[in-house]
């Protein structure tokens, strides 16, 4: 799997990032400048962690209009998968690839701790390493991760199946102490229509060595890898 | 001319700092006070000199970048 991985100033997870790509494929992903709008052939672009041009106006808006970002959306047009994790999918909202927003968290609060997530659809190109259902516990780490969508497009997104990843207890129940961050449906991450691009707040890439304290991101990318070999 | 935006997180959407502010308020003493909503306010200078092109203007500055429409609304007023 060739993958590319967009740095801004500001990204600080693009570093894990590269390492979890690098573990799952066996292959070194290119690095792209957010000034860079020339792309190698790749077959996942992400869009990492981190506070793009110091969440400026909104976490993402900034980080949206990069020329990068340009050619991001040229490829996703044209079917390469885009997965963007926490200021990533913030970043994804804002371009419009993704429905919604992302709010500052109902604690008003930075939260910085291991959740569980449910997997809801085992059945794409992301989520092929885990079982329908099954419990992973990842990290989150935001200021501005509480999930708004109108009642139109939240039913929309449930309908379509396509909420990627739900908050839950560690047995797999929603329940509001199991949402961090005030998130609507506890909505911890969605896909687009095409269920090509994927983005959701918590981060799989820092739960990928025993010293992480977990392993369970690591199926996200083995199962990309393993899908788009 | 100079635009003054106002964004405003949109009725029906949480306001958690907004709620927060007038907890403290009550806080402090203040009575009567109803529901708080923190917005910003943007202020931007312009070339331009004819007030309708301005308005057109800052509003495609809205829709672009300055409000997401998804969560915010916004208020443009143009001085000379």
């Amino acid at each position: 799997m060739r993958s590319a991985i967009i740095v801004f100033p500001g990204s600080n997870r693009d570093r894990d990032m590269q390492l979890a790509l690098r573990q799952a494929s066996g292959q070194e992903p290119h690095m792209v400048w957010h000034k860079d709008t020339d792309m190698p052939e790749v077959d996942l672009i992400v869009v990492p962690g981190g506070f793009s041009y110091g969440d400026y106006l909104r976490a993402g808006a900034m980080g949206a209009l990069s020329p990068a970002m340009r050619t991001v959306k040229e490829r996703s047009g044209k079917g390469v998968p885009v997965l963007g994790v926490c200021n990533g999918f913030q970043i994804l909202t804002e371009a419009g690839m993704l429905p919604g927003a992302l709010m500052r968290n109902a604690g008003l609060k930075f939260i910085c701790k291991q959740v569980h997530l449910r997997v809801e659809s085992a059945q794409t190109v992301f989520t092929s390493g885990y079982a329908q259902g099954q419990v992973i516990r990842v990290p989150v780490a935001h200021n501005d991760g509480n999930y708004f969508a109108d009642p139109d497009t939240l039913k929309h997104l449930e309908d379509r199946d396509l909420i990627a990843f739900r908050y839950v207890d560690a047995e797999g129940a929603e329940s509001e102490g199991s949402n961090p961050n005030g998130s609507q449906m506890n909505i911890a991450g969605i896909y687009n229509e095409s269920r090509t691009v994927l983005g959701l707040m918590p981060h799989p890439e820092d739960a990928i060595d025993p010293l992480h304290g977990g392993i369970e991101g690591k199926g996200l990318f083995h199962g990309l890898a393993q899908a788009l070999n | 001319m100079k635009a003054t935006v106002h964004v405003t997180l949109k009725t029906g959407v949480l306001d958690p700092q907004g709620k927060a502010i007038g907890h403290a308020l009550g806080t402090l003493g203040f009575q009567g006070v109803g529901e708080v909503r923190q917005g910003k306010v943007i202020e931007i200078e312009l070339a331009q000199t004819d007030q309708a092109a301005a308005e057109a203007e800052v509003k495609a500055m809205c829709e672009k970048l300055l409000a997401n429409s998804v969560i915010e609304n916004y208020a443009i007023r143009i001085d000379p």
